[in-house]
């Protein structure tokens, strides 16, 4: 399909080979719908790296209430994604949002702010949207790695003097490796594909500010009509998450 | 003082994170009982004057079949038979082809491996076109049947995926114990690998439950009617051009999300072990 | 696109189709064949027309069964089966159901700028023989340019609407206010009264989020600076005189304070929402606020809201926008003759006139109805002088990706990040190259 020209409101779909993704190549709102989906994947994946970690962190010290405390870490990401977005877009609503009341009530803002209403804006909502749902992913997978590591290693660097911020670089980030590895590859993988809450919270608007390129797929293929470019596109997301996901595992593989 | 200060940082955080997650919830559920007199105020009415539940009223009881709440209903049936039926699928080809990885030497067998992991990377949209082409041919567009095999199609490979890791757990000498014994291939599958593999099974399940209940694209395209619509669908549709009914929408969003909660809050030690298989193998 | 991937899924698919047997869903009640000739089928065997139509459009969900119901007493053996789906998910879904080759509706409803691809397409039925020369003098010609498509017939409307003016009766009376505003220039002045007086802070809620909402309120102001979306030979002519300047107003009206800043972000209904909670003294909206923010269920300004026609630019003439929807037959559909006689029925005369409470009728006669005035003798007289002058937006077959593109750059213009000409001129250049490629 992505290799016909699949205009549904043409009476034929002649074979064109490439030519599909030449033009796809060649249209600027592709490459902005990439650089968009590269920056929502980057920093949603960085923020849940980060908060998984502190969370991870916190988790793995022994404290009363922390199995209490794992349990409720699990519930974002039970919520179903569309339920997610619709209560981020209730919180952001420009007139009765719960959002604009708390900080209008705290004194942080003096007027409501219409945080969906502008592209950078909305961007980085549903960035929080899914950053919310997802960070307790990261932090579990994360608290397994920590709980791998045996304590003898940091108890012999304690001897040796080192303070706790020289044993976090020195034992638990390089033996964490291979779960910051799974972490950013598979929030990679799905933020590359990043489709229903926007769909939800914003549908590509405004501005284009949330179009990302699965949501960029799917309005070519069914409100233009162009199948084989909607098909192409796709094609085209998958090789860019395999480049994205080789990459990491480059980076990240310890040399052999 | 840092002997006190240690343990109060690790209970402020902790407090910090509990927050967190558990405030957009709390607001979810309690605009889901406010009168909209109070939704709709300025400055907002934190703790609504009445509990109002007649939007939960009006969902279980209308039986207008055009009502919001009817169609609720039934895309609850369907969310519920949905997940029902594709886990029941993926679970009978996922853990036969779970097997055929685990013991089985066969060609072609690594690069299979990597054909599921492709598919996991390709948008659904680039198939949903191809899906719903079949589903016409087979006469099952519109009805859980239908939506339940597209599901498979998606939720098998993390069967098999999650399945394997722990087939492979279990040494394989108890099974050529039983082989011995004149049990054949899948005699030996069903008597002995599935009984020690029973964590396993429960875990994979529940994900597959998980990820059919979720689906909102496929299930976008390939239902219209009350016949098929799943729960995600009717949600989205309590927000139309005409009628964004917040009140509704929120009060729907809460039912949709108990049992997913709930599913993950009891059986959480299964989510997590299934987390960490999943993912040590990738 | 037959990749070993799809080539795997399908095999994947084949193999539960056929592990699952005999376990069909449902089979599609009375596929018989042709179906052709007269309407009538043998009692005993039923047929199941299927109609494709949208939640809460002008008609209530209630009144469409109704409707259907009434067919089905007169037509013995045909049974009507009605999908609801909300406006964002039609066009999709129909295209959806053709697009596979095997479309299983009959009749699906259209919205006016879509009749042209889906006619290109192939997905619904060129019905211009079908209609009766009392259909032909009786509708209003306007309406008609709903379903026409290079001069041919594609169905037949059934939902006439067009944007009124909304305004909260008690706040022009504060302001002193005797009149409803005529023209723009009228509205502008009256919002700036408002405004200085205190009395709502943002005297205008418009619909312009990104949809097509945003571009029905872009084109009525066009309209009425006597612009159009392209010219006869379906070049863009919007980043011209009308159209600039209709932007230009959208612009300095949010930079004035006299336009809600959110408008951006609002669709039709978040409009109706600011108006009933009384935020709003001007809303530009379909004919479905009406009797909403009347509801003093729904709305805190019931018994306050007044209506009347779009207002013009001061010298030119009132055109409204043609919102209005129609039905048509689709390709696949097996009983063609029969899901006309359902179109004919829906939008008979007495049947819209029926049910003119939600949505107004199509037929000219019905405005002089007693019953149809009843209904709200302030719209209906608002309606019937906008009906007749009613400007569509363009039925080409790519419509919808130019639409597309003219949303973005028309919200840069008013999120400040280009200038009116800068946004115009974008979507310009981009519909002449879509215009090229057809």
């Amino acid at each position: 399909m992505s290799l016909h020209e699949w205009n549904l409101t043409m009476p034929r779909h002649p074979f064109v080979g490439l030519a599909n993704y030449a033009q796809i190549l060649a249209t600027p709102s592709f490459w902005q719908a990439i650089g968009r989906t590269l920056y929502f994947t980057l920093v949603s994946t960085g923020l849940e790296l980060l908060l998984g970690l502190a969370i991870a962190l916190l988790l793995n010290r022994p404290f009363r209430g922390r199995g209490l405390l794992r349990a409720l870490v699990l519930l974002p990401w039970a919520l179903p994604t569309v339920v997610n977005g619709i209560m981020w877009r209730w919180i952001d609503n420009p007139d009765y949002g719960a959002l604009n009341a708390l900080l209008t009530q705290a004194g942080l803002l003096h007027a409501y702010r219409n945080w969906l209403g502008s592209p950078w804006s909305a961007l980085n909502m549903v960035i929080l949207a899914d950053v919310w749902k997802m960070t307790p992913l990261a932090a579990l997978l994360l608290l397994a790695g920590l709980q791998t590591i045996p304590r003898e290693l940091y108890e012999s660097a304690a001897i040796d003097g080192a303070g706790g911020w020289r044993q976090f670089l020195g034992i638990t980030l390089p033996l964490l490796r291979t779960s910051i590895l799974i972490v950013l590859v598979a929030r990679t993988i799905e933020a590359f594909k990043v489709f229903d809450i926007i769909y939800i919270m914003t549908r590509g608007g405004p501005g284009d500010g949330t179009m990302t390129i699965a949501y960029y797929a799917y309005t070519q293929a069914f409100s233009s009509l162009l199948f084989g470019k909607g098909a192409a596109i796709s094609y085209l997301i998958a090789l860019f998450i395999l480049l994205l996901s080789v990459g990491y595992v480059r980076l990240l593989r310890p040399a052999q | 003082m840092r002997k006190l200060l240690a343990p109060l940082l690790t209970y402020l955080a902790a407090a910090a994170v509990a927050v967190w997650i558990l405030a957009p919830f709390a607001w979810l559920l309690i605009s889901s009982l406010s009168p909209n007199v109070d939704l709709l105020s300025r400055p907002l009415h934190w703790i609504p004057r009445h509990l109002d539940f007649s939007r939960y009223v009006t969902i279980f009881t209308s039986s207008d079949p055009v009502s919001s709440g009817y169609t609720f209903r039934r895309a609850l049936v369907n969310s519920s038979v949905v997940a029902f039926l594709s886990t029941l699928l993926s679970m009978a080809v996922g853990i036969l082809a779970a097997y055929a990885f685990a013991r089985l030497r066969f060609r072609g067998k690594g690069s299979l491996r990597l054909l599921f992991l492709a598919t996991y990377m390709l948008p659904p949209i680039a198939l949903v076109v191809a899906m719903y082409f079949i589903l016409g041919q087979l006469h099952l567009r519109d009805t859980v049947w239908g939506l339940a095999l597209v599901y498979s199609s998606f939720i098998t490979p993390y069967v098999i995926w999650l399945m394997s890791g722990y087939f492979e757990a279990i040494p394989a000498e108890i099974e050529e114990a039983s082989l011995v014994d004149g049990c054949t291939r899948l005699g030996s599958l069903v008597r002995v690998l599935l009984p020690l593999a029973v964590p396993g099974l429960v875990t994979t399940a529940i994900f597959s439950v998980l990820l059919a209940w979720d689906e909102f694209l496929y299930a976008l395209i390939m239902t219209s009617s009350v016949a098929a619509k799943t729960l995600p669908v009717a949600i989205a549709e309590f927000s139309g051009q005409y009628m964004v009914d917040y009140g509704m929408m929120t009060a729907g969003g809460v039912l949709a999300a108990i049992p997913p909660v709930l599913i993950s809050f009891l059986l959480q030690r299964y989510i997590i072990s299934g987390l960490l298989t999943g993912a040590v193998k990738g | 696109m037959l990749t070993r991937r799809r080539t795997a899924v399908v095999a994947l698919l084949a193999a539960l189709a056929i592990g699952l047997g005999a376990c069909g869903g449902s089979t599609s009640g009375g596929s018989t064949a042709g179906g052709q000739g007269s309407g009538m089928q043998p009692a005993q065997q039923t047929v199941t027309l299927r109609l494709l139509t949208m939640k809460q459009a002008a008609y209530s969900d209630q009144d469409v069964q109704a409707m259907a119901k009434g067919f089905e007493e007169t037509h013995p053996g045909v049974q009507v089966d009605i999908t609801f789906v909300p406006y964002e998910s039609l066009h999709d879904k129909i295209t959806a159901d053709q697009a596979s080759g095997s479309g299983v509706y009959d009749v699906v409803l259209i919205d006016g700028m879509w009749t042209g691809e889906f006619a290109r397409a192939g997905f619904i039925r060129d019905v211009t023989d079908r209609w009766t020369p009392a259909m032909q003098s009786g509708i209003f010609e306007s309406s008609k340019d709903i379903v026409r498509f290079n001069g041919r017939l594609y169905g037949v409307p059934w939902i006439n609407d067009t944007k009124f003016l909304f305004y909260n009766k008690q706040m022009l009376a504060q302001a002193g206010i005797q009149q409803p505003p005529k023209t723009w220039e009228e509205l502008l002045a009256d919002a700036r009264l408002l405004k200085q007086k205190g009395i709502v802070q943002y005297p205008i809620a418009w619909s312009w989020a990104q949809a097509e909402a945003v571009i029905c309120d872009f084109g009525q102001l066009m309209f009425s600076e006597g612009g159009h979306f392209l010219d006869e030979k379906n070049q863009p002519a919007f980043q011209t005189d009308g159209g600039l300047q209709a932007l230009q107003f959208m612009v300095q009206t949010l930079k004035d304070g006299l336009s809600n800043p959110h408008s951006i972000s609002y669709l039709e209904d978040d409009v109706r929402q600011v108006f009933s909670q009384g935020q709003a003294a001007f809303a530009l909206n379909w004919t479905y606020m009406y009797a909403l923010a009347n509801d003093p269920k729904q709305s805190k300004v019931a018994g306050q809201v007044g209506v009347v026609p779009t207002p013009a630019f001061s010298g030119k003439p009132a055109v409204g926008i043609n919102g209005g929807m129609g039905l048509a037959i689709t390709k696949s559909s097996a009983h063609p003759d029969l899901a006309w006689q359902l179109i004919e029925t829906m939008s008979s005369e007495p049947v819209e006139n029926k049910y003119a409470a939600l949505s107004l009728p199509i037929w000219k006669d019905s405005y002089q109805q007693q019953s149809v005035i009843a209904t709200g003798p302030e719209l209906v007289q608002a309606a019937e002088s906008q009906f007749a002058r009613m400007e569509s937006r363009p039925n080409v077959p790519w419509y919808n990706q130019m639409s597309t593109e003219l949303q973005k750059d028309i919200q840069s213009a008013l999120l400040m990040q280009a200038t009116p000409q800068q946004a115009l001129q974008r979507a310009a250049d981009f519909t002449r190259q879509l215009a090229q490629q057809q």
